[in-house]
């Protein structure tokens, strides 16, 4: 085997790995899913057909789930990207400590989401003990209980802050690549600064709203750890995503068909935001 | 030339002010964490308070903190390096010796990280029993490995393509094996972005959250699994939680500080530039 032939397999451990580690399980997932498999019930074993997909799509909290995880994904996207295109504006300024300041909006990026989604719980939202609470009482006003009346926006408020730093750093970073001569041309041309904005910076930041929107959505789309440490998916339902509820029936009620089933509709939805991303990374590979 | 003066301000201090709010919980928690139990819930102590370590003594004489910062790092570290080994030479052969699956496998690697953690959970947690990798650093590693993997070919990939052809060909065309030409040739040019990938892949394995909560229950439970511990009812430690947050997130704050320049190119996997 000549040198040149061995380097062109290099990858090959690589992708093996990758194939065992996603392929072997996603397979196992769709056979789980057709069985009847629920270790609470061990003798009823056997060939389930759709069963277990039947009983899913019959229950209330499955179609609960999916509610409150596009709700999740598309709330967070949308004030990750509105807040991270303003950021991106303020940041792209020349003044004082620019540096300093960008060190600052980009570290919650870096906190882990167990604690960013424990500290936000207890040290700002606790009703009694936290921030929010003490300052509002201190304005006149009275202290909100934000994960018993409203969770879904407590949750909301925690991946927004966890997701800002991302879209901001992204749309900051293409924002720099905008051509000011076009900018002060249209300047010349009596264009004034609203129309600049919507007719030149905008356009300019589509691909990379496009990979925040994209990027954040699968991130998004598997959100469990700030729901694990928080609400538990409560109160009832109210926060349950389709990712918790599978971890809910595998780990708790041990119904593993069941939530192999649900495990698949989970993959087919992220495999339908997927396509979407690979059309745009296809076309990094042209160059 | 006045009025460009007032908003040059304005823009400063609203910058400001923006930082400042968005730092705030991250502040807020070091804060905490130099309080007593008793001042950290103390409403008129908000400001005024003694400072002390107390809290962080505790985090460390019982809640076995050191174990689980052991834990992080073990898997964290040996996770990245596992990744490095498999994605420099993979990144290596696609770059420079393209074939026409190249292409595919690349979509393929990156198609994989759009498998929901959640879709694959019971066949893992099965496997993973049957294999008595269950709450061991091995496995968190291997599942880590799994995880990053794509990401840091795609990153190496977008960074070896930049690198001139030519430079590699001369070494090869004077006799370097292939190995020396990666360690020779290859790396020494490419190590702002082999640098720029590991430290990716360190926070994303530092901060992994779904697996470890998952997987791992004690003897390999990293910093993430301990934090989770605070979030039961019967505990509401302020100080305490603020101490081990802020010893749990200091570390790869401060090195995502650092590397914060190159983190763009990798977190949209070159695509925006």
């Amino acid at each position: 085997m000549t040198s040149r032939h061995r380097a062109s397999l290099l990858w090959t451990p690589a992708v093996i790995l990758l194939a065992a580690g996603s392929i072997i399980p996603l397979l196992m997932t769709l056979w789980f899913s057709a069985q009847h498999y629920n270790l609470v019930t061990p003798d009823l074993t056997g060939f389930a057909g759709f069963e277990n997909y039947r009983l899913l799509i019959g229950d209330p909290a499955f179609w609960a789930s999916l509610r409150n995880t596009l709700v999740l994904v598309g709330s967070v996207l949308l004030v990750t990207i509105v807040l991270g295109v303003a950021l991106a504006v303020l940041f792209n300024q020349d003044f004082p400590g620019r540096n300093i300041t960008r060190l600052l909006v980009i570290a919650p990026f870096f906190i882990m989401p167990t604690v960013s989604a424990l500290i936000w719980k207890n040290l700002l939202m606790h009703p009694v003990y936290g921030v929010f609470g003490i300052v509002a009482r201190d304005l006149g006003g009275t202290a909100v209980d934000w994960f018993a009346d409203h969770p879904m926006v407590s949750l909301i408020m925690i991946l927004s802050w966890e997701w800002l730093p991302f879209s901001s750093l992204i749309l900051l970073t293409a924002l720099q690549s905008l051509d000011q001569e076009q900018l002060e041309a249209a300047r010349m041309d009596g264009a004034g600064a609203m129309a600049r904005f919507v007719w030149i910076t905008l356009p300019h930041l589509r691909r990379a709203v496009s990979v925040v929107i994209m990027m954040e959505t699968i991130f998004l789309l598997a959100v469990f750890a700030e729901i694990f440490v928080t609400t538990s998916g409560g109160p009832g339902t109210a926060t349950t995503n389709l990712a918790y509820l599978i971890y809910g029936r595998a780990l708790l009620q041990f119904d593993i068909g069941g939530a192999a089933a649900g495990g698949v509709i989970a993959i087919i939805l992220a495999n339908i935001v997927a396509a979407l991303l690979a059309r745009t990374m296809a076309t990094q590979l042209e160059a | 030339m006045r009025a460009s003066r007032v908003s040059h301000t304005s823009v400063m201090l609203l910058a400001w002010t923006v930082a400042l709010v968005v730092f705030f919980p991250i502040a807020w928690t070091v804060l905490t964490s130099f309080k007593t139990e008793s001042s950290a819930i103390d409403a008129s102590a908000m400001l005024h308070f003694q400072p002390t370590l107390s809290s962080y003594s505790e985090v460390f004489d019982r809640a076995q903190y050191v174990d689980y910062a052991i834990n992080s790092l073990i898997v964290s570290v040996g996770a990245t390096l596992l990744v490095a080994i498999l994605a420099v030479p993979c990144a290596y052969s696609m770059a420079f010796h393209p074939a026409r699956s190249t292409r595919g496998l690349l979509l393929w690697m990156l198609s994989t990280k759009m498998l929901p953690p959640v879709g694959v959970l019971m066949p893992m947690y099965i496997l993973f029993r049957s294999m008595g990798l269950l709450d061991t650093r091995i496995g968190l590693i291997l599942m880590d490995t799994l995880m990053n993997l794509p990401l840091a070919v795609w990153m190496l990939f977008t960074f070896f393509k930049e690198i001139p052809r030519d430079i590699l060909e001369a070494g090869r065309m004077d006799g370097a094996r292939v190995t020396d030409e990666i360690r020779h040739l290859l790396l020494p040019l490419a190590l702002p972005g082999l640098a720029s990938t590991s430290l990716l892949s360190l926070i994303f394995c530092w901060n992994e959250a779904f697996w470890s909560l998952t997987l791992t229950s004690s003897s390999a439970a990293p910093l993430a699994a301990f934090i989770a511990s605070f979030s039961s009812p019967e505990g509401l430690f302020f100080a305490k939680l603020s101490a081990a947050s802020t010893l749990a997130f200091a570390p790869i704050l401060v090195l995502g500080w650092l590397g914060q320049r190159r983190l763009v190119r990798g977190l949209t996997f070159g695509a925006v530039k």
